[in-house]
């Protein structure tokens, strides 16, 4: 059976109702476990001190800020390309879950930034990058809200998304070039060269995992809602016309 | 399409075209700025290229909702979307109109305006190039976020939502350009970039706007 | 010349308002669409005209044939007539306004910018728009409306030249005009059902 017979409404409800248990749990463990176990049983940096720990919280949201608006992209242009209702319900559905990681991760970073760099917020090209993401993702989110046709704002809002994703990228690149930035490098790489140690890896491993189930419990409870919520608008809608 | 250009002018210059309105906007942004930060001419001179290039942003942004929308309302767009333009020529003929009567006329009086904040001698040239090589690509940008709003009742204010993060790479390499030639430094990349910016809105957004329009009509 | 419409389904706002509309229209013909408030009469002529997609069903017709009026003109209040016309005219590649101006007696308003005109006058001069368009198929969505008795009789004088000429005509209007060769079809038959509702997947039990 194909991937694409979840997009069939019915199909899709009962199949979420039957995985949410599960991921659910799943991210709950690992999330509890992955903070507990980085909180607690790791050393203290030798620089930082005990504040490197909010990287188990700042690395994993950031990091899911960006593949929720990559997740977005791609079920946007499923809807665009094979007029999948969910698709599209879930890329909306995303949307708010996206912005609430991009201002933990904000968030997240003044606070670590203040021990570290003396000030809560600087214009170093990472953070000013997801601050862009973050008008992104309020841009996105209202031009949902602003249509009533519940098509034509799918249409439009996966126009935006995808002209959106381009000019994150040039922004990117952009940032990067108006401002070098104190930013430290990548804390997970697959060249080893400026890798945490492992004692840190391994917890920020399972963290990460942790949030990538929470945003799937997340985003399958709001794209449920979503699709109850237009179930409800066609019963109005048979309502008027019988 | 010459028709369609010479029409948009000529309703933009006739009265309530609201042509001006966004020059006499940059005027009061410029003015007020030494209000806010003070009156230190060398403060004023530090920052005159941000304000200069974020005023003349603004001052475009402002005109943006008439590009689409009154076509929309008086039935022209639906037809001109049933004529023989495509509607991807007509996309880049307003936005054209839109620069030819908001973005050149801000390049032009942004050196005179210049002025009143102190901006450095090498400063002047280079403001006026970068302006109009950076005011196409933020007309066209405009051009499809006014596309994307066309159809809604109210859409002036999400509109400059969904713009003005657009504006972010245009206003980054437009005011670099400024601000390294006052500091005599080399000028080639960002002006490589911005020019390449406003190619690259030129060459593939009017596709995208052409398609949100087709949507709103429908 | 021919425009075959077959089986067409279209919806108005997501909610199907037709289905299975079916008419051919050959040269010389011209077609009248009648029914309540809300068939979907304006639904049916923007499907035709290609400015929405249509839900099932085809349109077959030559490309660049339609000339669409709706309800509003599309005149530009800050230009004379003249330049509304001319505009138009440019825009589909013409030259020749003057059979425009000859149909609804527009010579003496010529100079007189569209702000000024009343209701009626812009309605023959958004009428006299399709005389420049050059397009065999002219589709009207309620052309009459603010037309005196007087200017709807040139209307109709203006339809039947053009399809004395070959042309063809599509509208949607409850007067009768009395135009020489037009058919007429009643959009009640085809009103959608419930059954074409019932296909929305969001209407499943199982959601």
């Amino acid at each position: 059976m194909s991937i694409w017979e979840y997009a069939n409404p019915a199909r899709f409800m009962r199949f979420s109702r039957t995985v949410l248990p599960w991921v659910s749990a799943a991210a709950a463990l690992l999330i509890l476990v992955g903070l507990i176990w980085g909180f607690f049983f790791t050393p203290d940096d030798f620089r930082q001190g005990s504040t490197v720990k909010i990287i188990y919280l700042h690395v994993p949201s950031a990091t899911m800020a960006i593949n929720i608006w990559v997740m977005m992209l791609v079920t946007s242009m499923i809807w665009v390309v094979r007029r999948h209702h969910v698709s599209v319900l879930a890329a909306k559905a995303a949307a708010p879950i996206g912005a609430t990681m991009t201002l933990i991760a904000l968030a997240t970073g003044a606070i670590w930034g203040q021990p570290m760099w003396g000030t809560y917020w600087e214009w170093d090209p990472r953070l000013t990058a997801f601050l862009i993401l973050f008008l992104f993702y309020l841009g996105y989110m209202a031009l949902w809200a602003a249509i009533e046709d519940p098509d034509v704002a799918a249409d439009l809002t996966s126009i935006l998304c995808l002209v959106g994703s381009v000019f994150a990228v040039i922004s990117r690149y952009a940032i990067n070039f108006w401002n070098q930035g104190l930013h430290q490098g990548a804390s997970l790489s697959l060249d080893q060269e400026e890798n945490v140690s492992d004692v840190f890896w391994q917890p920020l491993v399972l963290s990460l995992v942790g949030f990538g189930f929470l945003f799937l419990t997340l985003v399958l409870l709001r794209t449920r809602t979503e699709i109850r919520a237009r179930r409800l608008a066609a019963l109005k809608q048979r309502e008027r016309v019988s | 399409m010459w028709a369609l250009l010479i029409r948009d002018l000529t309703l933009a210059v006739r009265a309530g075209g609201g042509f001006g309105l966004s020059l006499a906007f940059f005027l009061i942004v410029v003015v007020l700025v030494p209000f806010g930060v003070g009156p230190q001419s060398d403060v004023l001179a530090r920052i005159a290229p941000g304000i200069l290039w974020v005023g003349a942003l603004l001052a475009c942004l402002l005109s943006l909702d008439r590009v689409f929308h009154l076509d929309f309302e008086d039935g022209s767009l639906d037809l001109l979307a049933t004529s023989p333009l495509p509607l991807e020529g007509v996309v880049v003929i307003k936005a054209l109109a839109h620069w030819l009567t908001t973005g050149l006329p801000l390049a032009l009086i942004a050196p005179a305006l210049a002025v009143l904040l102190n901006l450095p001698g090498p400063g002047y040239l280079w403001l006026f190039v970068s302006l109009a090589l950076g005011t196409p690509a933020l007309s066209m940008i405009g051009a499809f976020g006014a596309g994307l709003t066309v159809g809604l009742k109210r859409g002036g204010l999400l509109l400059s939502l969904l713009v003005l993060p657009l504006y972010v790479p245009t206003l980054i390499f437009g005011a670099e350009i400024v601000r390294r030639a006052v500091d005599a430094q080399a000028i080639g990349t960002p002006l490589a970039m911005l020019a390449g910016l406003t190619l690259a809105a030129w060459a593939c957004l009017p596709f995208a706007t052409a398609a949100a329009i087709r949507i709103n009509l429908r | 010349m021919e425009i075959s419409v077959t089986d067409l389904s279209c919806a108005r706002g997501g909610l199907p308002v037709l289905s299975g509309v079916s008419f051919q229209l050959q040269a010389g013909q011209a077609l009248v669409l009648r029914g309540p408030n809300g068939i979907g009469k304006t639904t049916l002529l923007r499907t035709i005209a290609g400015l929405q997609p249509a839900t099932a069903g085809q349109v077959q017709m030559p490309e660049d044939c339609v000339a669409y009026a709706g309800h509003a003109d599309g005149l530009k209040a800050g230009l004379s007539v003249e330049q509304n016309l001319r505009f138009w005219a440019s825009v589909y590649g013409q030259r020749e306004i003057s059979a425009a101006v000859g149909a609804f007696a527009l010579t003496p308003l010529l100079d007189r910018l569209a702000h000024d005109l009343s209701a009626g006058q812009k309605r023959r001069l958004g009428l006299a728009r399709l005389l420049v368009t050059g397009r065999p198929l002219w589709i009207f969505d309620e052309p009459t409306v603010s037309l005196d008795a007087e200017n709807t009789r040139l209307f109709a004088e203006m339809v039947d030249r053009h399809l004395q000429g070959g042309g063809m005509a599509l509208m949607a209007t409850h007067i009768d005009m009395g135009l020489s060769q037009a058919r007429v079809l009643d959009l009640t038959l085809f009103k959608a059902d419930l059954t074409a509702l019932a296909q929305d997947s969001f209407l499943d039990e199982g959601v």
